[in-house]
C-alpha cells in the first residue's frame, strides 16, 4: 500500500521541473482549454510532461481532475500523490488536499469554504477568482471559461513560468482566431499580474526553461491512431460510438476531407460510416474488407464482445480488417472512463472454436500512429483480422511523444489478384496455398474474369470455397490458417528492450501504456541496486527475441493492469519451457500504473528471494 | 451435324452461364423456384454475372445463393447480418449490383435491426426475403412471420402475431416494396428485374412454402393457400427497352408505366381494382387490410422515385474504390509534416 508519509522532498531550495499538479474542477465547466494551455506551455519550455484527464462517466456537473506531471528526467507516468493542487471544486476540496505530502501546495479559489483542521505542512495560496473576474468586461456566458484562465495565470506566476511562453502557447492554441487568443491571454495576464503583486512565494516548486523538445509533439493516442489509419490508406471505417474509442474515429472524421482527397479526381477515398450497433460496425467492415477495401473499426471491450462472431467469421473466411480496441475497465459496463489492460486474453483467441489473432500493442502515441497504418498492411497481407490494442490512458490522455514518422514503405495490398494475374494462373482456388506460406491469393468483387468468383462462407470449405464436411479437409484448412499466422510472426513489430546500465539478472516485461511508469521503475530500482532489463512487448504471438529475453534472465516480472496477469498467462503458455521464470505482478483499479507501486511490488518479491537483484 | 445453339442475351451469354451449384434444399422447396427466377431475371437483364454479388445470412434462404449465378461473388455470412455486409461491400465497387438473400428468421427476428437500418441508409441493393413462416434449417420452429394460431408439429400453437415485412420496409422508408409468391414464377421474375433496376434498396418479400415443416393447406405460407388465394394487384411486367415496350398493345387508361432509373420500364396492367403503388398511404392501407382479412396481395406494393443512396452521400470517385492505386490512398509527407507542426 502506498504511504503518503513516505514522500519527502529532499534538501532545501527550489525543486525545479519535477512536480505533479492536479487541477480539480467540475466537468463541463470548460477547464480543458485552460489546463491544456498550462500543459502545453510546460512543453513549450522544453519540460517533458504528460496530462491525464481523470473524468467521471457523466457529461456535466461531477468532479473531474486534470493531472499534469512535469519531469525534467522524463518520468511522466502517473504518481499516486500530488505536489500541487489547484482546487476549484468545493465538493472534492478537502479530499483533494489529502493527496499532498508535507511540503505540498494548494491553490484554491477563495470563494470555496476552507475545511477545518488544515494541514499545517502545506502551503496555501488563495485565488480571488470571483473578485478578479468582476473587474473585467467578460460576457456572462464566458465567465466560467475565463475563470479557468485566471488560475492558469496565478499558478504560472508562482511556478515562475515566463509570461512570454504563455503568450506563445495561447496564440498558438487559438491560431485561427487571434481575437479569442487575445481575450484569453488578457485573462491569464490578469491572474499573473495579481500573483506577482500579491502572492509571496513560500513553496519550493519552480520551472526553468530547457532546450526545446524539437522532435516531439503533444497529442493523444486516438488522434494518432486515426491519423495513422488515414495515412495507411484506410478506405472504409464503420463504427459505433463508445468511450474511450470514439475519438479515434472522430480524429478520422476531422481530417478525412483534408487528407484523403484523391489527387486525381479531388474526390474522397475514404468512407466513414456510423452504423446502428457494433454488430453492424464490424459486419460492414468485414463486407468492405471482403470487397477489397482497406477497412477498419474502432471500439472498446463491450463492443468487442458484440463483434466476436464476425471476427470468427473473418478469421475463418480470411477477410482482412483492422479492429482497434481502446480498452476501458471491464467486465461488463465496468468503469467506462477508466483505463485497463484487461482485454488481452479475450482478443487473443476471440471467437468460438480454434482461433488465434495477431495483436499489435502500441506503447506510445507515436506507435499508435505507426500501428495505425501498419495494421492495415498486415491485415491485407495475412487476410485476417488484426487487432490494435490500446487503452484509455494512451488513447485519450495528452502525451509528449515523438513526431509522427512518414510510413517507410509503400502500402501493401497483399495478394489481391485481378483479371490479368488470374489469367496467368493455370490453377487457382481462393483458399489454395499456391505460394507455400499459407497465404492464398485473393480475388475481390468487380473482378470481371469468369474464373474470379467464389462463394465465401463461414462453413467448412475446400480450397475452392465449396462446402465441405470432410474431416481431413477441415483440419488441413484450419491448419493452414494457423501456419499462416505463425509465419507472420517475424513481420510483426518486435519488442523494445531497454537494458539495465549494468548486467542484469532479472527482467521486467510490460506492454502498452505502462511504458512510462515501467521505465521510471527500472531507473529507480537501479538507484536502489536492483538492476533489471526491461522488455516491452509490441505484438502477439510472441517471437524468438521475447523467448530469448525470458530465457536469459533468472526471473522476469510481468507488470500489467488487470486482475489475472493476462500477458503473463499468454507468455507462460507460449514460452512454456521457461514459464517458472515468469512472475505476474498485476493490479486493476482503473488508474494508470505508477512506478511507486511497481517498485514496491518488485522490491517485496526480490527481498523474498533474497536477491539484491544482481 | 447441326447443334442447337443456345439463346444468348444482350451480352452474348446463355442462360446456363448464370447457373449455380445443384440445390441441396428439400425437393419442392419454394426457395428453389426463387433461385431459378433470379437466374432467369439476371440473364434477361443482359448484364454478365460478374456485375452482381450475392450476399446472404444464415438459414435455408441464405444457402440458396449458391444455387445460381456461379460466376458472381457470393458471401454466405452470419445469421441476420447480411445487410451489414452490404453496407460495407457497396463501397468496394459501386458499379456492382448487390442481391441480398435472407429469410424470415434471418430478417424478421435476429436481423430486424439491420434490416431497418440498411433501408434507412438506402444501400443500393435488391433484398429478397424468402419467407416461409418458419425456421427450416433448425427443423420447424415458429418465426416472427408465422401466423398467429399456426400449429406446428413439435411446437404446438403459435401465440404471437406475425410481423409484416412489407409493412416494416415501408415504414422504414424503402422506395421499392413488393410481395411475391414463389409459386407465381412469372410475376416473381418480373418483380426481380424491376427490383434490380431500382437505384436504391428494393425489398421483395417472397412467400415461399417450406414443404417439410410448414406446408399444411391452412398455413398462410403453403402452396395450397398461395395457389388458392394469391391476388395480384396488377399484371406486372418489366421491359429492358422502350422498343420492347412499344411492341405491346395497351388500351388507354388500363395501365401504368414507370421508367426506372437505369432506363428500363415497368408496366402495371390494371386488374379488378386500380391500385396506385406510388401512393404510400394506399400501400399502408393495403397491408393493414391484407393482414386483417388474410388477403394475399402480390405485386409492386410501393414505388417512389429514386432517393439519394448511401453512395450518393459520399463524394466518391467514379472508378471502383477497390481498384484504386495505392499511391492515391496515402496523403503526402508534406501533409504529415504540417500535422506534426500543428500538434501542440
Amino acid at each position: 500500500m502506498f504511504d503518503l508519509n513516505k514522500i519527502t522532498y529532499e534538501g532545501e531550495g527550489p525543486i525545479v521541473n519535477e512536480f505533479c499538479i492536479s487541477i480539480c474542477t467540475v466537468n463541463g465547466s470548460g477547464s480543458a482549454t485552460a489546463n491544456n494551455i498550462l500543459y502545453q506551455t510546460l512543453f513549450h519550455m522544453g519540460i517533458p510532461t504528460a496530462g491525464k484527464n481523470i473524468f467521471p462517466s457523466n457529461i456535466k456537473g461531477l468532479p473531474t481532475w486534470f493531472v499534469i506531471r512535469a519531469s525534467q528526467k522524463g518520468y511522466t507516468g502517473r504518481l499516486p500523490y500530488d505536489d500541487i493542487v489547484v482546487a476549484m471544486n468545493q465538493v472534492t476540496f478537502e479530499k483533494d488536499m489529502t493527496y499532498l505530502p508535507s511540503g505540498g501546495v494548494v491553490f484554491y479559489a477563495d470563494n470555496l469554504n476552507l475545511p477545518e483542521n488544515l494541514n499545517p505542512n502545506l502551503t496555501y495560496y488563495p485565488m480571488p477568482i470571483k473578485e478578479l473576474i468582476k473587474k473585467t468586461d467578460v460576457p456572462r456566458k464566458l465567465v466560467t471559461f475565463m475563470e479557468n484562465m485566471l488560475y492558469v495565470g496565478i499558478v504560472s506566476q508562482v511556478l515562475r513560468i515566463p509570461l512570454d511562453d504563455l503568450h506563445f502557447t495561447i496564440y498558438n492554441h487559438f491560431s485561427n482566431n487571434p481575437k479569442i487568443a487575445e481575450s484569453n491571454f488578457n485573462m491569464v495576464k490578469l491572474g499573473y499580474e495579481y500573483a506577482a503583486e500579491n502572492i509571496e512565494k513560500k513553496d519550493r516548486f519552480e520551472t526553468k526553461k530547457l532546450p526545446p523538445l524539437e522532435d516531439y509533439i503533444i497529442t493523444d493516442g486516438n488522434n494518432a491512431g486515426g491519423l495513422g489509419a488515414l495515412f495507411g490508406g484506410a478506405q472504409y471505417c464503420s463504427w459505433y460510438p463508445i468511450t474511450p474509442a470514439t475519438s479515434l474515429v472522430e480524429a478520422m472524421i476531422g481530417q478525412v476531407d483534408r487528407l484523403r482527397r484523391d489527387p486525381v479526381t479531388g474526390k474522397t477515398t475514404c468512407v466513414i460510416l456510423q452504423v446502428e450497433d457494433e454488430l453492424a460496425a464490424v459486419g460492414a467492415a468485414v463486407g468492405a474488407g471482403w470487397g477489397g477495401l482497406r477497412s477498419l473499426t474502432a471500439t472498446s471491450g463491450p463492443g468487442i464482445s458484440l463483434m466476436t462472431e464476425n471476427i470468427g467469421l473473418a478469421y475463418f473466411a480470411e477477410i482482412p480488417l483492422v479492429v482497434w480496441d481502446v480498452q476501458r475497465v471491464g467486465p461488463s459496463t465496468g468503469l467506462p472512463t477508466r483505463t485497463a489492460q484487461g482485454d488481452l486474453s479475450m482478443l487473443y483467441s476471440l471467437g468460438h472454436g480454434d482461433t488465434s489473432h495477431i495483436i499489435l500493442i502500441p506503447g506510445t502515441v507515436t506507435e499508435c500512429f505507426e500501428f495505425g497504418w501498419r495494421s492495415l498492411d498486415l491485415a491485407d497481407r495475412y487476410q485476417t483480422p488484426i487487432f490494435v490494442l490500446s487503452d484509455l490512458d494512451l488513447g485519450m490522455n495528452q502525451w509528449v511523444t515523438k513526431k509522427f514518422e512518414y510510413p517507410n514503405k509503400p502500402i501493401d495490398r497483399g495478394r489481391v489478384i485481378w483479371e490479368k494475374e488470374l489469367e496467368e494462373l493455370e490453377v487457382w482456388g481462393r483458399y489454395m496455398d499456391i505460394d507455400g506460406d499459407g497465404i492464398p491469393r485473393r480475388t475481390v468483387m468487380g473482378n470481371q474474369s469468369p474464373r474470379a468468383a467464389y462463394f465465401t462462407r463461414g462453413t467448412g470449405h475446400d480450397v475452392y470455397g465449396n462446402y465441405n464436411e470432410d474431416p481431413r479437409n477441415w483440419s488441413d484448412m484450419l491448419g493452414r490458417i494457423g501456419k499462416k499466422l505463425q509465419l507472420a510472426i517475424p513481420y510483426l513489430p518486435g519488442p523494445i528492450i531497454r537494458k539495465a546500465r549494468e548486467d542484469a539478472d532479472i527482467g521486467i516485461i510490460g506492454m502498452g501504456s505502462t511504458d512510462d511508469a515501467i521505465r521510471e521503475t527500472q531507473d529507480k530500482l537501479a538507484e536502489m541496486g536492483i538492476h533489471a532489463d526491461y522488455m516491452r512487448i509490441r505484438s502477439l504471438p510472441s517471437n524468438t527475441t521475447e523467448r530469448e529475453f525470458i530465457a536469459s534472465h533468472s526471473r522476469c516480472y510481468v507488470l500489467e493492469l488487470n486482475r489475472d496477469g493476462q500477458l503473463c498467462d499468454v507468455l507462460s503458455s507460449e514460452v512454456s519451457e521457461y514459464s517458472e521464470k515468469l512472475i505476474s505482478i498485476s493490479d486493476i483499479g482503473g488508474m494508470p500504473m505508477t512506478a511507486i507501486w511497481a517498485i514496491e511490488e518488485i522490491v517485496k518479491r526480490e527481498r523474498k528471494v533474497g536477491g539484491s537483484g544482481n | 451435324m447441326e447443334t442447337k445453339t443456345a439463346e444468348l442475351n444482350l451480352c452474348g451469354l446463355a442462360l446456363s452461364d448464370y447457373k449455380g451449384k445443384p440445390s441441396t434444399l428439400c425437393p419442392g422447396c419454394g426457395h428453389n423456384s426463387i433461385s431459378a427466377q433470379v437466374q432467369n431475371a439476371v440473364w434477361e437483364l443482359g448484364l454478365p454475372p460478374e456485375r452482381y454479388v450475392k450476399l446472404s445470412g444464415i438459414g435455408c434462404s441464405s444457402k440458396s445463393p449458391n444455387y445460381f449465378l456461379d460466376r458472381s461473388f457470393g458471401f454466405n455470412g452470419l445469421h441476420g447480418r447480411m445487410p451489414t455486409l452490404a453496407s460495407g461491400a457497396c463501397f468496394a465497387d459501386a458499379s456492382i449490383h448487390i442481391i441480398g438473400f435472407s429469410g424470415d428468421g434471418d430478417t424478421a427476428s435476429i436481423g430486424m435491426g439491420h434490416f431497418k437500418h440498411v433501408i434507412r441508409r438506402n444501400v443500393p441493393m435488391t433484398y429478397i426475403i424468402e419467407n416461409n413462416g418458419c425456421y427450416g434449417l433448425t427443423k420447424g420452429q415458429f418465426s416472427a412471420t408465422s401466423d398467429q394460431g399456426l400449429v406446428l408439429k413439435h411446437q404446438g400453437v403459435n401465440m404471437l402475431p406475425p410481423l409484416d415485412m412489407c409493412m416494416e420496409a415501408l415504414i422504414s422508408g424503402a422506395t421499392f416494396v413488393a410481395r411475391a409468391y414463389s409459386g407465381d414464377t412469372k410475376q416473381l421474375k418480373e418483380l426481380i428485374k424491376a427490383a434490380i433496376s431500382q437505384r436504391g434498396i428494393a425489398i421483395i418479400d417472397v412467400i415461399s412454402p417450406c414443404v417439410t415443416f410448414n406446408n399444411q393447406d391452412e398455413a398462410l405460407q403453403s402452396y395450397t393457400w398461395g395457389r388458392e388465394n394469391e391476388a395480384p394487384l396488377h399484371d406486372f411486367k418489366h421491359y429492358n427497352t422502350r422498343e420492347e415496350l412499344e411492341g405491346e398493345e395497351f388500351a388507354p387508361g388500363t395501365f401504368r408505366e414507370i421508367k426506372m432509373d437505369n432506363g428500363t420500364y415497368i408496366v402495371m396492367k390494371k386488374l379488378e381494382k386500380d391500385y396506385d403503388p406510388t401512393d404510400r398511404n394506399a400501400a399502408l392501407d393495403l397491408l393493414t387490410e391484407s393482414y386483417k382479412n388474410k388477403y394475399f396481395a402480390t405485386g409492386l406494393i410501393y414505388f417512389s422515385e429514386a432517393q439519394e443512396t448511401i453512395q450518393d452521400l459520399y463524394n466518391l470517385p467514379d472508378e471502383p474504390m477497390n481498384r484504386m492505386a495505392s499511391e492515391r490512398l496515402r496523403p503526402t509527407k508534406a501533409m504529415l509534416d504540417e500535422i506534426n507542426r500543428s500538434l501542440y
